[in-house]
């Protein structure tokens, strides 16, 4: 893999993880639908996250682990 | 009447564990290998609910809930990032080649995989000498959460000592009899019935007091700032270290770090992955949402009631529902101590008996007998911990943190030696030292000055000794508590060790040669033949 698309993986993955809290919500506290929208936030990111988990699980599982991984390699 | 169908309602959950137990015992072959890890051959439900329950503990129905109560729910947040997002990421980037490495080499624990690469027993007994230091205040916490839970709910009937103690024999019954298989089986029975549970709980709550809205309205009243995000007690730097730490701790945690050596296939472990935020978001919305509207209903509990060691959640219960189901959710909190505690006394045992009794004890060890040892030391620690459970007042929480960061510790050096292959003995034992001593003497920081003090003067009453060296206790008192300071701009001890950790390792072993009996290439070319 190359330097930079390593990188990109890396940060890509930090950032996911930190917007897991909506700090752009902070010191909001709009209520929807019963819940402050922040709670809101929390249950579609998490949603989001297990798509996203799915779709890696499904084309790139093995990248930056195996170390001759390819990106077609892996279909069992 | 109401007591006795309590009482049995908790038994009767205990026995079935029991009986599940047994059952999988008839399945059980006699090695290492099968009651550690159930021989490799875990599938994808089994293995997402045994980590699951594995990893809930009794902060999910107790110190969670009332911190939702006293501070707001944004805890939900926290556990979000540190579960469902970077224990997730954790699950590949550690997980998977774990379990890589643990197919072609046969690996059991996390010091077996690590002092095979380094050439180093004695990195072997680090690392489980240091994983057991905090493994057992954990368990004690358990079982703490379980005597507390149980006296509260029979209102002193059943005594402090005498459900922690129930809890803790019918624990070392199944463990000992039926091993990871048993342990697994009565997981996956206790995470199903912890969800249903919990949301039976909030349906039924939410039902009586007139929807989410109504209950959202109510806690406006009486504490407006919970709805927003953020507080003087969330600060960013508070939830971020928390989610950091605790996130990485889970990942080193003995019970939880096993379980990727135990999966089936490749398939097992990539549906788990994908699953898992799914199952987070599943159980802690429900469980924090009722501690937090709690603060908003007419139920008579208030913050000092909490903060003086008391728990919403039974309490909550105990004003909407009737008492049997109040009984069934507590058994569900119960379940969820048993699963963790079941499964710290089993990877606690098997770190003893293969990282520090075989390589340093008796190396000529026969199966039979490694076999009879493991479950000797799940008996012996559940009975320490329990005893030590009885004497110990500290809060659930403050013991908890410091395990997860203790544990958190571990995970950097970890990582680096499992993805670079620069990494040298003396590196990573730089690594995992230099970031356990930091953050042991953040920990038991007023021990230490305290120790200085009392040094000096004992000191003094020597006669020229104590005037040559006297006077030292202030300025390195002073020293102590600066570099030692707990929080560091308001970031956390432990992801401050954390980095500190990931420093030693990589530029201690950039100044170092490997030595010569290590293996560099163990974690790289093995895995290509695969």
């Amino acid at each position: 893999m190359q330097w930079l698309e390593r990188i990109g993986w890396w940060v890509g993955t930090a950032l996911f993880c930190l917007f897991g809290i909506p700090w752009f919500l902070w010191g909001d506290s709009t209520v929807v639908l019963g819940l402050p929208l922040w709670i809101w936030w929390h249950i579609g990111w998490l949603l989001l996250a297990s798509v996203l988990f799915w779709l890696f699980a499904q084309r790139y599982w093995g990248l930056g682990v195996e170390p001759n991984w390819q990106p077609d390699g892996d279909r069992p | 009447m109401s007591l006795e169908i309590q009482v049995a309602i908790i038994v009767g959950y205990l026995v079935l564990a029991l009986v599940i137990g047994l059952v999988a015992y008839r399945l059980t072959e006699r090695t290492a290998e099968d009651f550690y890890l159930a021989s490799r051959t875990v599938g994808t439900v089994v293995l997402l609910f045994t980590t699951f329950a594995t990893l809930l503990s009794a902060f999910t129905f107790f110190a969670g809930p009332n911190l939702a109560f006293v501070n707001g729910p944004e805890w939900l947040l926290v556990m979000g990032v540190m579960d469902g997002l970077i224990f997730a990421v954790l699950w590949y980037v550690i997980g998977y080649k774990q379990w890589l490495l643990g197919q072609q080499r046969s690996y059991v624990t996390l010091g077996e995989m690590l002092g095979d690469r380094f050439g180093s027993p004695k990195l072997r007994g680090l690392v489980a000498g240091v994983s057991l230091v905090w493994l057992f205040p954990y368990v004690m916490l358990q079982q703490v959460g379980a005597g507390t839970a149980l006296e509260a709910l029979t209102e002193g009937a059943i005594p402090y000592a005498f459900g922690a103690g129930l809890i803790t024999l019918f624990m070392i019954l199944y463990v000992v009899i039926a091993g990871f298989r048993g342990i697994a089986w009565t997981d996956t029975l206790q995470g199903a019935f912890m969800l249903i549970t919990t949301w039976v709980a909030l349906v039924w709550i939410i039902a009586q007091v007139g929807g989410p809205s109504v209950a959202t309205a109510e806690l406006e009243v009486t504490a407006r700032e919970h709805l927003a995000l953020g507080s003087a007690y969330y600060t960013p730097q508070y939830m971020l270290s928390t989610a950091i730490t605790i996130g990485f701790g889970v990942a080193m945690f003995p019970q939880v770090n096993q379980r990727f050596f135990a999966a089936g296939s490749k398939r097992v472990l990539k549906q788990s992955f994908a699953l898992w935020p799914i199952l987070c978001l599943l159980l802690f919305v429900p469980a924090f949402l009722l501690g937090a509207w709690a603060r908003g209903l007419e139920t008579g509990i208030d913050v000092e009631t909490i903060e003086a060691g008391g728990n919403v959640l039974p309490l909550i219960l105990a004003e909407f529902t009737p008492f049997w189901f109040a009984a069934l959710v507590i058994a569900g909190a119960m379940a969820a101590m048993m699963s963790s505690s079941d499964s710290m006394l089993l990877s606690g045992s098997s770190y003893f008996t293969r990282d520090i009794y075989r390589p340093f004890v008796d190396a000529s060890i026969s199966a039979r007998r490694e076999d009879v040892i493991a479950r000797v030391g799940v008996v012996v620690f559940a009975v320490t911990t329990f005893i030590a459970s009885l004497y110990n007042p500290a809060t659930l929480f403050e013991l908890g943190d410091a395990a997860f960061s203790g544990f958190a510790q571990l995970a950097l050096p970890v990582i680096v030696a499992l993805y670079w292959r620069g990494t040298t003995r003396a590196g990573i034992v730089a690594g995992i030292v230099g970031s356990q001593v930091f953050y042991l003497a953040n920990v038991f920081n007023s021990q230490l000055t305290a120790g200085i003090i009392a040094l000096e003067g004992a000191l003094g009453t020597v006669p020229i000794l104590g005037t040559v060296v006297g006077g030292f206790s202030a300025p390195l008192t002073n020293l102590v508590t600066t570099v030692f300071a707990g929080t560091y701009l308001g970031w956390s001890a432990g992801l401050v060790g954390m980095g500190l950790g990931l420093l030693l390792t990589i530029t201690v072993s950039w100044l170092t040669r490997p030595a010569p009996d290590e293996e560099q290439a163990i974690y790289f070319e093995a895995l290509e033949s695969d």
